[in-house]
């Protein structure tokens, strides 16, 4: 056997590579074999949407918002269960420092950056899974729109959503696994209300311009592409992005915290 | 040939505690060295040192040539801490593999759960594993990555009877194949029968360093056991190289600086002494006299004897 490490260390390129692949294979397989967040971010927002936006199926223009109530409802509702969707990958990162397995990983060759990128790219995927179910669900109440609408909408949700995976990662370094469950629910819940994921936050008091600085707004505006012109203006673009730095900073430095306690 | 690896001078505080201080170790490659010492002795801190898991604030410690980063990125390094338990929603097969996914040259997946036993709960899913099972599965993780270095941190604690006996197979084969095996444990009867090297390890220092019968030899004493009523013990003591007497029942134990001189003088005063058995000191008696744990021959003796007894 070869016992140069630095050989193998060049070596190791093409194994770092196929590695990663299984090991998000796994993580993957792991997170749809876990029941609770496909509670969370797929039945619960698929049962409200049918009891809430079903009856309403006909309102063409929701609270002045401009757009039909199933529309609104489809959008809120996406918002709520991609949000669910980010921050479980939170959770999974608080149950593995829980039982020491974050130890483990890193005395392997999986890399820091390989092992949150996985976490970011399942949660992304249940995001999808959750958009789509939405969809479809939005389609068979009669929500129609060009396909380019479509997929501006799809596009600004998956950008949206950026603030919240970095708030999935910080948290799970913050918070045990028993209390993650419970904060989780409250955090989204206040989210979506005051994003207006219920109905619209309009006007101009006070509330109304707090809101326009919480992420989860900017996610439920995405639905605007429905009306034409641009669902983001500059500041809907300004708070995503900072949010999603100075997020991933703390998230960053809650890491190293982490790593240094041992 | 690069050392497995080399500490020199390496030390670690957390605070006010001094963990490590300034020790200076060197492992070859091929070595099994045992790691032995109290709570608080140490090991673990420098078992996170060695796997760079904590940094070192004094002195270096190179793994394989290099920091010990590197050798990890390597998957050069294969490891067992001491505690820990298993992620979830994987059955033990998947887990293993995913693990082995990580290193450049893993040993087969089913192979390894052979070794370990643990072909009969591969389907498992690992929140059902029982203890003895689920410390089975670390050793497979540690095992699967087919490492230069392999480091076990209190390996057996938590094993069944079978695990344990597996476990000690499964070591021999591996040092036999070119391995560097350290591994940390209170079972001194462990270090005693598989390492080829103790290091004993005492308020962050190394008070001893060599084969376990160099270290034995080092506290250097014997004793003689025999079976011999009434005779009273300060007759016994006063025997030519005989240092302290205890009876146990009808059963005399004699501990001895000098037990060759202590069985002729003995046999020549007590002819009826019958049964008689000389042992040498044990590991654990080298172990308490050399980390300071005792005082005077009769507390070790009687330490020693406790341990026998169980």
């Amino acid at each position: 056997m070869n016992s140069d490490p630095a050989a193998r260390v060049r070596a190791r390129g093409g194994a770092r590579a196929a590695g990663s692949l299984a090991y998000t294979r796994y993580e993957l397989l792991r997170t749809f074999r876990n029941r609770r967040f496909f509670l969370l971010s797929l039945g619960f927002p698929l049962i409200l949407f049918f009891v809430i936006a079903g009856p309403q199926r006909n309102v063409h223009d929701f609270a002045n918002s401009g757009l039909p109530a199933p529309l609104y409802y489809m959008v809120g509702l996406i918002s709520f269960g991609t949000m669910g969707a980010m921050l479980s990958c939170g959770a999974r990162i608080a149950s593995e420092r829980a039982v020491g397995w974050n130890r483990q990983l890193r005395i392997s060759p999986l890399s820091t950056r390989v092992y949150f990128r996985t976490k970011i790219l399942t949660a992304y995927l249940m995001a999808c899974l959750s958009i789509a179910a939405l969809y479809i669900s939005g389609a068979a109440l009669g929500v129609s729109l060009p396909a380019e609408e479509w997929l501006k909408m799809t596009g600004l949700i998956l950008i949206g959503l950026a603030p919240f995976g970095a708030l999935g990662i910080l948290i799970g370094h913050l918070l045990t696994p028993d209390s993650i469950g419970p904060a989780m629910g409250g955090g989204i819940s206040l989210l979506a209300l005051f994003g207006g994921t219920w109905f619209p936050i309009t006007g101009h008091g006070f509330l109304a311009e707090l809101a326009r600085y919480i992420p989860s707004y900017w996610l439920v505006q995405a639905g605007h592409v429905a009306l034409g012109g641009r669902a983001w203006d500059a500041k809907g673009w300004i708070v995503i992005v900072a949010w999603t730095l100075v997020l991933t900073a703390l998230a960053r430095r809650a890491y190293r915290r982490d790593t240094r306690r041992v | 040939m690069p050392s497995a690896i080399a500490a020199n001078n390496l030390s670690k505080s957390y605070g006010q505690t001094k963990a490590v201080r300034g020790i200076d170790v060197t492992i070859e490659v091929g070595e099994t060295v045992a790691l032995l010492g109290p709570n608080g002795a140490g090991k673990s801190t420098t078992i996170d040192m060695i796997l760079g898991l904590a940094e070192p604030d004094g002195g270096t410690i190179s793994v394989l040539g290099g920091a010990p980063a590197h050798a990890i990125d390597a998957g050069a390094v294969g490891a067992m801490l001491q505690t820990g338990a298993l992620i979830r929603d994987l059955n033990v097969r998947e887990l293993v593999a995913m693990v082995a996914s990580l290193y450049p040259a893993p040993l087969d997946v089913d192979e390894t759960l052979k070794f370990t036993g643990l072909q009969d709960v591969a389907d498992q899913r690992t929140q059902k594993l029982s203890g003895g099972q689920t410390q089975r599965v670390r050793f497979a993780v540690a095992l699967v990555s087919n490492p230069e270095l392999l480091v076990l941190d209190e390996p057996t604690v938590a094993m069944d009877v079978e695990g344990r006996h597996s476990f000690w197979n499964t070591m021999r084969s591996q040092a036999a194949g070119g391995k560097t095996v350290l591994f940390a444990t209170h079972y001194l009867e462990e270090a005693d029968a598989y390492a080829d090297r103790a290091i004993l390890m005492a308020h962050g220092r190394i008070v001893a360093d060599g084969p376990p019968t160099e270290i034995r030899a080092m506290v250097g004493s014997r004793t003689i056991r025999a079976t011999l009523p009434g005779v009273e013990l300060g007759a016994l003591g006063q025997l030519a190289g005989v240092s302290a007497a205890e009876r146990r029942g009808e059963a005399v134990v004699l501990a001895c600086s000098d037990s060759d001189a202590a069985i002729r003088a003995l046999i020549a005063a007590y002819p009826d002494a019958r049964d008689i058995e000389i042992a040498a000191a044990g590991l654990e008696e080298a172990f308490l006299q050399l980390t300071g744990d005792s005082s005077e021959a009769g507390d070790a003796l009687s330490g020693m004897l406790a341990v026998e007894g169980t």
